[in-house]
């Protein structure tokens, strides 16, 4: 899993361009860690297609 | 008392007790002599009492002040040129009386709950200067419950203004969503953002909130709901409210100081009922990928050119923010919408609901874990645990503080209303006070 949360913090931080600090790749990899693990929470809560996000835009 | 001489004591207790507490950055002395001098002028010209009549008052750092670069707790924002004009709660809380003393400490850029800063130092605990005051709004909590100023400005995006009021024993104010204008200030999080007072007293509180209501056309998000002022109604009392305890999730983790405190808060009320909130936990979650996110979003710039310059601290939850996939977010939003409406449905059968605004009292400067119920967990990112899923959805909610008998230190309760009923929280928590439940500390 380590690997795999690196991968993503390499690759993904070269695609947005931030420069990164080997030095905080532990801690960066920690959040990563709990925010993903939390996202999946939600990603497994069901949502009929017709759910509308909740902000609501008007032109 | 004239409004000068109000403000030289005030200015004379800041300067005594703030070198200890580390509430204010900046003390706004010349500005603030000037205001109140033209104050007691047109006072004594006849001109009739305003609301807020020279009541001192100071804002968290990230508020705009004519004159100042906004900090909003960074070393980063040092470099931004200085506010060109004060935000509108500001001007409307001047236009109302109230005196600006000042801005005050904060977590850097507002992703914080301890009030711990590393550029600007730790603001304290004014009942034991070893303690955290809690966060984002730290100097807030601290000015307001050291009795340096009987009022002030914080904002509250997942809790950064009720657990302040918890740790600092206080009283504070997140309204609904989009109630008052958050223009002129530095943003953290758009889809959770609140800006609301604290203050030392149920009447302070009310009459502040009912001076910044009102429309505004800066600010996209401010609903532009009527102004429905709340302090006549103060009185009312809580005969006939329904009001009921939350449970589940709310119980779960917290120390017996928050559990007992919300009891008596429930007690004093006449709340037997217990009810929960279906998918609280889910929400928090929720709370926290769209937090991590947005906030990153928001600070892209800044960690492509300036990454070294940021607490380290905040810099790697916002990298680590900066790399959630889309389609969780966009699916953590659409979850928001469903789970607003299950609890809208939930205040159908009651008008407030109360649960602890933090899991324990305040912990120590630099504490690092927090033991919820036997388990040990990193203290920063769950001092919020019980207010991140109420703000997620945009409830009003008064924080009241108590200190229970035998306790050294004070912890607040959450009272929570349904949407833009922030009058049914107020009138509790006044009722509260007068009864002597709940008391600043």
């Amino acid at each position: 899993m380590t690997e795999d949360l690196d991968t993503i913090i390499e690759a993904g931080c070269a695609l947005l361009r931030i420069p990164v600090d080997p030095a905080w790749l532990p801690a960066i990899r920690q959040n990563l860690d709990v925010t993903l693990r939390l996202a999946a929470t939600v990603d497994a809560f069901p949502l009929p297609d017709e759910t509308d996000p909740a902000p609501v835009f008007r032109a | 008392m004239t409004a000068l001489s109000r403000i030289e004591a005030t200015l004379a207790r800041i300067a005594e007790r703030n070198p200890e507490l580390n509430a204010f950055t900046t003390v706004t002395a010349g500005r603030a002599r000037v205001k109140a001098v033209a104050l007691d002028a047109s006072r004594a010209a006849g001109r009739a009492p305003l609301p807020l009549e020279g009541m001192p008052f100071a804002v968290k750092n990230l508020i705009d002040v004519e004159g100042l670069p906004t900090l909003a707790g960074s070393l980063i924002n040092r470099s931004r040129p200085p506010a060109t004009r004060d935000a509108i709660l500001v001007r409307r809380l001047e236009a109302a009386g109230a005196i600006l003393v000042g801005t005050l400490n904060m977590g850097e850029y507002a992703y914080d709950f301890t009030g711990e800063n590393v550029h600007d130092g730790p603001s304290r605990n004014p009942h034991d200067t070893t303690r955290m005051t809690g966060g984002s709004s730290g100097g807030s909590g601290s000015a307001v419950g050291g009795d340096l100023v009987p009022l002030a400005l914080g904002s509250d995006t997942n809790g950064s203004i009720r657990v302040p009021s918890s740790f600092c024993g206080i009283f504070g104010l997140k309204p609904t969503f989009g109630r008052l204008s958050r223009a002129g200030s530095f943003p953290f999080v758009a889809s959770f953002d609140h800006l609301g007072p604290f203050a030392r007293n149920v009447g302070d509180l009310a009459a502040a909130y009912d001076a910044m209501q009102g429309p505004d056309e800066d600010d996209p998000f401010c609903a532009g709901h009527p102004v429905e002022p709340v302090s006549g109604d103060l009185p009312t009392g809580v005969t006939g409210l329904r009001v009921a305890t939350l449970g589940g999730y709310f119980r779960q983790g917290a120390t017996d100081q928050a559990l007992a405190a919300a009891d008596a808060v429930a007690s004093a009320l006449g709340a037997s009922r217990q009810v929960e909130l279906p998918e609280a936990a889910r929400a928090r979650a929720a709370a926290y990928v769209i937090t991590a996110t947005e906030s990153a979003a928001l600070h892209l710039d800044r960690l492509r050119t300036r990454p070294a310059d940021f607490d380290p601290a905040v810099r790697d939850r916002l990298i680590a923010g900066a790399l959630i996939p889309a389609p969780l977010v966009v699916r953590a939003q659409k979850f928001r919408r469903r789970y607003r409406d299950a609890v809208l449905r939930l205040f159908q059968d009651v008008d407030l609901l109360l649960a602890p605004c933090t899991p324990c009292a305040a912990p120590l400067l630099g504490q690092t874990e927090l033991d919820l119920g036997g388990e040990k967990v990193p203290l920063r990112p769950n001092i919020g645990i019980y207010t991140q899923p109420i703000s997620f959805i945009g409830l009003p909610v008064v924080a009241v503080p108590l200190m229970l008998a035998g306790a050294t230190l004070p912890i607040g309760v959450q009272i929570i209303a349904p949407p833009w009923r922030e009058d049914l929280a107020l009138r509790a928590a006044w009722w509260l006070e007068k009864d002597g439940a709940v008391r600043a500390v």
